[in-house]
């Protein structure tokens, strides 16, 4: 059956081979084949791997590196779902192994690839249990680029769960002081989040029915592969829409195009007074926000973050809080517009709020890590902002590139602070390996002592104060100037966020690196970089420089995708919801929810 | 009709058609015989009575997936028409598409189990014939309470599984809390058994029969017609004096109270039997009565219409054990130190979710009359329970199996005993904790694909408006309880691996290669399996819930 599948599915090899390397590679490093005590073995057979995963998305990715594009491969500049691959994996529920890359999700899949290859490279300081740690680090980089990758809904919550195991085992046993708190408490957030999750999706898969989409949009949302014959494809399309019963789908296209049709079921059936899509929202939003997270649910970030290990916190940083975001963008907005549209002010309140206390919070702390963790609630908050006003203008005029600039500020302000908290929880994991202690009080003098590692260093919180010229700037600005429109307040208060941001950032720079002498503890253990950390160093800070000074290496990916979305969202709106104002938010309809399975 | 024609009807129905369709309990019941015959012959007392056991039931074991395999509509069989269905010994039992599937979990579950037992020492070889006949007869009376199509029958199956699970309780002799536990067991069986018969005969008494689908269509008419005040309250007091009796066995919240004290007194073995076994055929009862009073097959839509009222009644009174039993069954094990009777918390607490797809199947009973949108939906709830009674055999009897060979190695069931296991016993700990993640119900494993397949019924129920408000809460509960669940699990989990093991340990390790080992590895990996490659489980518990309509 793959055999068959590969040869009409160009990318289902390389984009099967780059999901679930890690986790074979796992596999066989769990086995008892290499003998104890060959750590380093297993460390550069699990770079090795990373390694691979970072190359063969680059292959699928960016196929101008390796000499044009082949079938399969990625191309840059188109909107649409690229390089799916399509099986079917349970068909009593319509579940199936699709996977796809669009602008949204390839550059995000690249910075995962990426960051695993930094992270597991930063990993050998760590010696307790080396083979279980990389066992556990591949299964999360599995679960990780499955999330991004996958485009059934079954498929995506399987791998949303299979990150939480080995990221539990990875803070709980390789993690400071307070390490089984930390774990658990991750633990439940995030699973309280998914249950949620669960609901929602449950509820989304009965609602709908692909029978009501146009055989255009079917073979649009993959529900029938346009791989397939011309007379293979037609007989599907029949077969499709005029089966007696409703026909059920998992699959995310499909359901955002359901979800977006003028008599969308979502907007119709009603549970307890409120519309699916409402409630699904509020679910789906809730379960994606632990992730980002934000205020209030945001308290287990800074503990996961200060006990686990270096690596760890990079990956968490730079790749596990996109997931949230991600799934906003990806799920929440374009399968429930009408949900997204009624709670625009709970995402967008939400987002300011973070945006501030996460500020606030990160000037009084006293640890370098909680800082920086911190600094990342605030960071996401800007994501929530710049996703959140895109259908907040709608009810006033259908501007719709000023959502489009919020969400593009989204997008890269989610693949800015992929490099610049990596970077920044890096150079912080580089202090502590030396003089094993985090207190801000207790620096001074790193700059005399380590002045290579302290440029770099300096250079990576200027990307994360957003320093015109780094990475960290353009989604600020961005998303600043698009929230302008929908509420002058929330502007002023992102705008007013960046000064405190400057000034947590300026002063930690000041505590720590300026100043005379270092006199802390272990004075004598402040070496200049290694080799390997000064490898994983580099790269983020050239990138970081390249995001800020060349902006259109990302926009170039990322904006057909979204201004696609943000389009048609904006389409929707002005067509099909303010059609049906009453329809869309609470109100006192009658319930209907029985008659919304069959229209 | 003169006797001679009845007794010929009688005989060759018995023979042409009852019999062939009983032949895995007639297996069983023949090796308890041989079991029985076996220690009196001076010769065949050298035979390990675990031996001719284990023979009878893999008969019994071919047989049931011969069955399975056979059927019209299985997933062997070329696509067919309606689900098949046949009375059989004159509509005392019935045999269809459910029958197989439980039986066949019935019998695989003593396939795997007898030789667990061997290999974890309980019981001894001087008791092993008395176990093995008491164990076999439970298993036959569960095999028909899976079976049973009239309330006699319900009420001979429920004692014929219970009362040998009673001894069975109490097979550590000398132990003080295995004594107090079985009796336990026995008063509290026994006054369920009364309340159960009672409520039967006041049913019997109104509705004029105890058949189950006669009960339906006379409940039915009685119903549509508007029964006076005071029969309508027999009915229901009868209705719920049945779910007392299915509840003790199910040891549902509020008539759990024996099952911790039972599981902590008794071995670990019986435990695994009761945990797995005796729950199958519970949940296998609720819905044969369930499903067969208030939504009988192969009925017209009229004899639906008019038990609306009952499937309401059904669905609300096992919804609302279902939350109960849910949620004191994850709460109650916060506090235990005892693996035994955490494990009986949390067996308690699968019940409730076992529960919530059965209150899901039978509130769907009437749903594929009210249009195509509901077509199969009741069939999917089912088929969604026996699904996680397909899954739930290898999960708890992998973890009683874990806890049984630790056991022996650590003379201890305390779960402080486990501390930094991982170092000694990598292997059994990461077997160990797939076990207790699938428990949790985390995806990519079995656990999680039972529970999201019950909880679909759940959501199916509220987007086809049945008993929309009950889902709802049901829906809500199952998902909070699943991260309640999360703690104490991994509670076990965390102290296997991340605390240091205690100073005085002498236990030797248990290693994965080894008979035990494989015996643990072949119990964990359908939890993996059945977690990514479950279509095919799945069909067949679809073909099992093929008689819900």
């Amino acid at each position: 059956m793959p055999d068959a599948a590969a040869a009409v599915q160009p990318a289902f090899w390389p984009l099967t081979l780059m999901l679930f390397l890690p986790a074979l590679v796992a596999a066989f490093l769990s086995l008892p084949i290499i003998p104890r005590g060959r750590d380093e073995t297993v460390r550069w057979i699990a770079l090795g791997t990373t390694a691979v995963v970072f190359l063969l998305s680059a292959w699928i990715c960016l196929p101008w590196l390796f000499g044009g594009r082949g079938p399969g491969q990625f191309e840059s500049g188109l909107a649409r779902m690229q390089s799916v691959v399509k099986l079917p994996w349970i068909p009593a529920f319509n579940i199936e192994y699709l996977l796809g890359l669009d602008g949204i999700s390839m550059p995000l899949v690249l910075l995962t690839t990426f960051l695993s290859v930094l992270a597991a490279a930063a990993s050998w300081p760590i010696t307790k249990h080396v083979k279980a740690y990389f066992v556990l680090f591949l299964l999360l980089e599995t679960g990780m680029l499955g999330v991004f990758l996958g485009l059934d809904f079954f498929l995506f919550y399987v791998f949303w769960e299979v990150m939480l195991l080995p990221m539990y085992f990875l803070i709980g046993i390789w993690g400071g002081p307070r390490r089984e708190y930390a774990a658990i408490k991750f633990f439940l957030y995030t699973l309280l989040g998914s249950v949620l999750m669960l609901i929602a999706i449950l509820m989304l898969y009965f609602t709908s029915d692909v029978r009501t989409l146009s055989p255009e949009k079917l073979l649009a949302a993959h529900v029938v592969s346009p791989d397939l014959e011309p007379a293979a494809r037609i007989a599907a399309v029949e077969k499709i829409r005029s089966a007696p019963a409703p026909i059920h789908t998992f699959n995310i296209l499909a359901l955002a195009e359901i979800g977006q049709s003028p008599d969308s079921p979502f907007a119709t059936a009603r549970v307890w007074g409120w519309s699916v899509e409402t409630l699904a929202f509020l679910l789906l939003l809730i379960g994606f926000v632990i992730k980002v997270p934000v205020v209030p649910v945001h308290t287990w970030l800074p503990d996961a973050h200060v006990e686990a290990p270096t690596p760890i916190s990079m990956i968490l940083a730079g790749v596990l809080l996109k997931l949230g975001g991600y799934g906003i963008l990806r799920i929440c907005y374009p399968i429930c517009p009408g949900g997204g549209l009624s709670l625009a002010w709970l995402v967008c309140g939400l987002g300011v709020v973070s945006m501030v206390y996460g500020a606030f919070a990160a000037l009084a702390q006293k640890d370098f890590k909680r800082m920086v963790a911190y600094s990342s609630v605030s960071h996401m908050g800007y994501v929530m902002l710049g996703l959140g006003v895109w259908s907040a203008v709608a009810g006033t005029q259908y501007a719709w590139d000023a959502w489009a600039q919020g969400v593009n500020g989204a997008m890269f302000q989610m693949l800015a602070h992929g490099i610049s908290s990596a970077g920044m929880f890096f150079m912080v994991g580089v202090l502590y390996d030396r003089v094993h202690h985090r207190n801000l009080e207790e620096f001074g003098g790193i700059f005399a002592r380590m002045p290579v590692y302290a440029g770099l260093a300096v250079t990576i919180f200027f990307a994360g104060l957003g320093l015109p010229g780094l990475c960290g700037f353009i989604g600020e600005v961005l998303v600043t100037l698009s929230s302008w429109k929908y509420s002058q307040a929330l502007a002023v208060c992102s705008a007013f966020t960046v000064i405190i941001t400057a000034a947590y950032i300026l002063w930690a720079i000041q505590r720590v690196y300026l100043g005379a002498e270092y006199k802390g503890p272990h004075g004598d253990h402040l070496e200049p970089l290694s080799q390997r950390e000064l490898a994983i160093a580099v790269p983020l800070v050239l990138l970081a420089i390249v995001f800020g000074v060349a902006p259109q290496s990302i926009f170039r990916t990322v904006t057909p995708t979204v201004n696609r979305q943000v389009e048609a969202l904006a389409t929707w709106t002005r067509q099909v919801h303010d059609a049906r104002p009453a329809l869309s938010a609470r109100g006192p309809v009658a319930d209907v929810a029985s008659t919304g399975a069959q229209p | 009709m003169n006797l001679g024609v009845l007794l010929t009807d009688l005989v060759s129905d018995t023979l042409n058609v009852s019999l062939p369709a009983f032949r895995p309990e007639a297996c069983l019941a023949v090796t308890v015989v041989l079991l029985l015959l076996c220690r009196m012959l001076p010769g065949a007392r050298l035979l390990h009575s675990s031996w001719v056991a284990f023979g009878g039931v893999l008969f019994a074991a071919a047989y049931a997936w011969a069955d399975l395999r056979s059927l019209p509509g299985s997933p062997w069989q070329p696509v067919s028409g309606g689900a098949f269905r046949e009375e059989l010994f004159g509509g005392l039992l019935v045999f269809d598409g459910f029958t197989a599937y439980v039986r066949l979990i019935l019998t695989g579950f003593l396939v795997l189990y007898i030789p667990f037992t061997k290999l974890s020492g309980i019981p001894g070889r001087e008791e092993e014939t008395d176990f093995h006949v008491l164990l076999l007869g439970a298993v036959l009376g569960m095999c028909l309470m899976a079976s049973a199509n009239h309330l006699l029958m319900v009420f001979m199956a429920v004692e014929m599984a219970s009362v040998p699970s009673y001894a069975l309780a109490g097979f550590l002799k000398g132990r003080k809390a295995a004594s107090e536990a079985a009796l336990k067991y026995a008063v509290y069986g026994a006054g369920a058994a009364g309340i159960m018969l009672y409520g039967i005969s006041l049913l019997g008494g109104v509705l004029g029969s105890l058949h189950l689908p006669t009960m339906a269509t006379k409940l039915s008419a009685l119903l549509a017609a508007g029964s006076p005040g005071g029969v309508t309250t027999a009915l229901m007091l009868g209705g719920l004096m049945l779910a007392v009796g299915l509840a003790f066995k199910l040891s549902a919240v509020p008539f759990h109270f024996w099952c911790p004290d039972v599981f902590e007194g008794a071995a670990a073995e019986v435990g695994a039997f009761l945990s797995v076994a005796s729950k199958a055929a519970a949940v296998a009862l609720a819905i044969r009565l369930g499903c067969g009073l208030t939504a009988p097959s192969g009925s017209d839509a009229a004899v639906l219409a008019g038990l609306a009222d009952a499937r309401s009644y059904a669905a609300h009174v096992i919804g609302l054990l279902a939350v109960l039993t849910c949620t004191l069954g994850n709460l109650g094990a916060y506090g235990q130190t005892n693996m035994k009777r955490m494990l009986a918390y949390s067996t308690i607490a699968h019940a409730g979710y076992l529960m919530i797809g059965v209150a899901a199947a039978i509130a769907l009973g009437g749903a594929g009359t009210a249009g195509a949108a509901g077509e199969g939906a009741a069939r999917d709830a089912v088929a969604a329970v026996a699904f996680y009674l397909g899954v739930y055999l290898f999960m708890n009897l992998a973890a009683f199996a874990i806890v049984a060979l630790l056991r022996n190695v650590l003379r201890s069931e305390e779960i402080a005993a486990y501390a930094g296991l991982i170092q000694s016993s990598p292997g059994i700990v990461v077997a160990m904790g797939i076990v207790l993640v699938s428990l949790i119900g985390l995806p990519p494993l079995a656990g999680f694909t039972a529970k999201f397949l019950v909880f679909a019924s759940a959501a199916q129920a509220i987007t086809l408006g049945a008993e929309k408000p009950l889902m709802i809460v049901l829906l809500a509960v199952g998902g909070l309880n699943t991260v309640f669940s999360l703690v104490y699990y991994l509670r076990v989990l965390a102290l296997m691996i991340f605390s240091p093991p205690p100073a005085d340990r002498v236990a030797e390790p248990l290693p994965l290669v080894s008979f035990p080992g494989a015996l643990v590895t072949g119990l964990v990996a359908p939890v993996v399996v059945f977690g990514v490659f479950f279509a095919g489980l799945y069909a067949c518990a679809r073909f099992a819930g093929g008689f819900a309509s």
